[in-house]
């Protein structure tokens, strides 16, 4: 995934500028993560590596990306499992192909048991599991995760990175993870991108050589946390 | 409340009206021709049972056909619009337009036009729920949340399968708010285009001849038969709703809801 020196701006003259200058690269396998400030064009970022928007100037270069959105969108109506196999649905398999697909891996994201539930009967952190699975389950070789447990408390916001972090040990794959948690940023990413508020850009890069499990209380965790809070500017 | 309990407080209600309206007739003396007390409406229930029934069966095949047809041709539209901005900006206006437009003076024109037969009341009854189950639909379908077609789009779906998959089940719920709404609109429409002329006879025929040969009890009961008919479609298509959509439908104490 490459990204050059991109601008997006949206309205006319008095418009805003989501993005300036902005550039990125994630080598195949690697998790990056990119934390800034609210409103510093996180998710225009993820929608243009995803191909929902073009840039107006500047390079996009990326292989097909999946999007896991900020709320979990599961479909009211569905079952976790016809939720999960959504993704397979959308490219033309059929029900019963989608489902026998999706199925084996409710128990090892720990959702035995919960394929005929909706999601009103499903515990936030499962939804976000579900819609974790969604993405995976689209094959792409790249993840665009959105502030993924942005919506969550603060306890199964840490059971979930945890979670995320083991999962992602498992099955590589390239992610891109949007987030303002900085903590998160630094126990799952390979590398961190910090990026200033709009025009969005990236200001610096911390590279995390860290080994896994990372617990949120390792001095190397703490002191990086530290540092990428620094060069947000409210380190003190 | 307990569910057997919950009509209580309706029936009860109800029960006051009626029985304000039973002393009412009884004490000032007005003449039965003029006001019927509900006794004499219900004794002309069951005298004129057959003639009733027979145009009950005219008017409420007229209305299930006339809401059917209104919400095939109705979902067929809303789709198209869906699709096409081209012509949802073509016809949204004219949509509009057709909701305003008087039943009473339509009607006739339709009865020279189609005749007396069973065609002007389906194409009444179309046009007056119609529209309300286009814009209805349509709403239902721009509410949802823009985040999901993206979210579809990133996996590779088409309109066509995002539509299927997504946006129809969502929009199931505002379809369903649509037929309850016009459900009550079709029953005087097709009261409204029987009375505009009529070979089959049926519930507005009488409700328009009965009181022209003095049966004013025989019209009031038509007109609760029409009224209870309301009800049950708008209850069928409650339990329907409960039945087909529960993910949509959050349980409260009322009685038909």
């Amino acid at each position: 995934m490459r990204i050059e020196a991109v601008t997006r701006r949206f309205g006319g003259a008095r418009g805003v500028t989501a993005l300036e200058g902005m550039s990125l690269r994630a080598s195949a396998g690697e998790v990056l993560a990119v934390v800034g400030p609210s409103g510093c064009g996180k998710t225009t970022l993820l929608e243009l590596i995803c191909g929902l928007q073009q840039p107006d100037a500047g390079a996009v270069a990326c292989a097909p990306a999946a999007l896991m959105p900020q709320r979990d969108l599961l479909l009211p109506w569905a079952g976790a499992l016809d939720n999960a196999a959504l993704a397979l649905r959308a490219r033309g398999e059929g029900r019963a192909a989608a489902r026998a697909q999706a199925a084996p891996w409710f128990e090892r994201f720990g959702l035995g048991g919960f394929e005929r539930s909706r999601p009103a009967e499903l515990s936030g952190g499962m939804r976000q599991r579900v819609s974790f699975l969604r993405t995976l389950l689209a094959g792409k070789p790249l993840l665009a995760l959105d502030e993924p447990f942005a919506s969550l408390d603060a306890i199964t916001r840490a059971e979930m990175q945890g979670w995320l972090a083991h999962v992602l040990v498992e099955h590589s794959r390239t992610v891109v993870l949007v987030t303002h948690d900085v903590e998160e940023a630094v126990l799952l990413a390979d590398r961190v991108v910090v990026m200033t508020a709009r025009p969005g850009r990236a200001v610096a890069e911390l590279d995390v050589e860290l080994a896994r499990p990372r617990r949120r209380t390792d001095p190397d965790v703490v002191a990086l946390r530290a540092q990428a809070l620094e060069l947000l500017g409210v380190g003190r | 409340m307990r569910r057997w309990l919950r009509p209580l407080p309706a029936l009860l209600v109800l029960a006051a009206l009626l029985g304000a309206w039973e002393l009412y007739v009884a004490l000032s003396g007005v003449d039965p021709i003029i006001l019927p007390a509900p006794h004499g409406v219900i004794s002309a229930l069951y005298d004129d049972r057959d003639v009733l029934w027979s145009s009950f069966l005219v008017s409420a095949s007229e209305i299930v056909l006339g809401a059917l047809l209104a919400a095939v041709a109705a979902l067929a539209l809303a789709v198209a619009m869906h699709f096409s901005r081209a012509l949802r900006q073509a016809l949204y206006p004219l949509t509009i337009a057709s909701q305003a437009i008087p039943v009473p003076i339509f009607a006739p024109l339709l009865v020279f036009w189609l005749g007396f037969g069973l065609s002007p009341k389906l194409v009444v009854i179309a046009v007056v729920s119609f529209f309300s189950i286009v814009i209805t639909f349509l709403a239902g379908l721009a509410s949802i949340d823009p985040a999901l077609p993206k979210l579809m789009a990133t996996f590779d779906a088409g309109p066509w399968r995002t539509f299927r998959l997504v946006e129809l089940p969502a929009a199931m719920p505002s379809l369903v708010t649509g037929l309850k709404l016009t459900v009550t609109f079709t029953v005087i429409a097709d009261v409204l285009a029987e009375q505009a002329g009529t070979v089959n006879g049926g519930l507005g025929y009488i409700l328009l001849t009965a009181p022209a040969q003095l049966l004013t009890a025989e019209a009031f009961a038509a007109a609760l038969i029409l009224s209870l008919f309301a009800i049950l479609l708008f209850a069928l298509l409650t339990v329907a709703e409960r039945r087909l959509l529960p993910w949509a439908y959050r349980p409260r104490g009322d009685v038909l809801r």
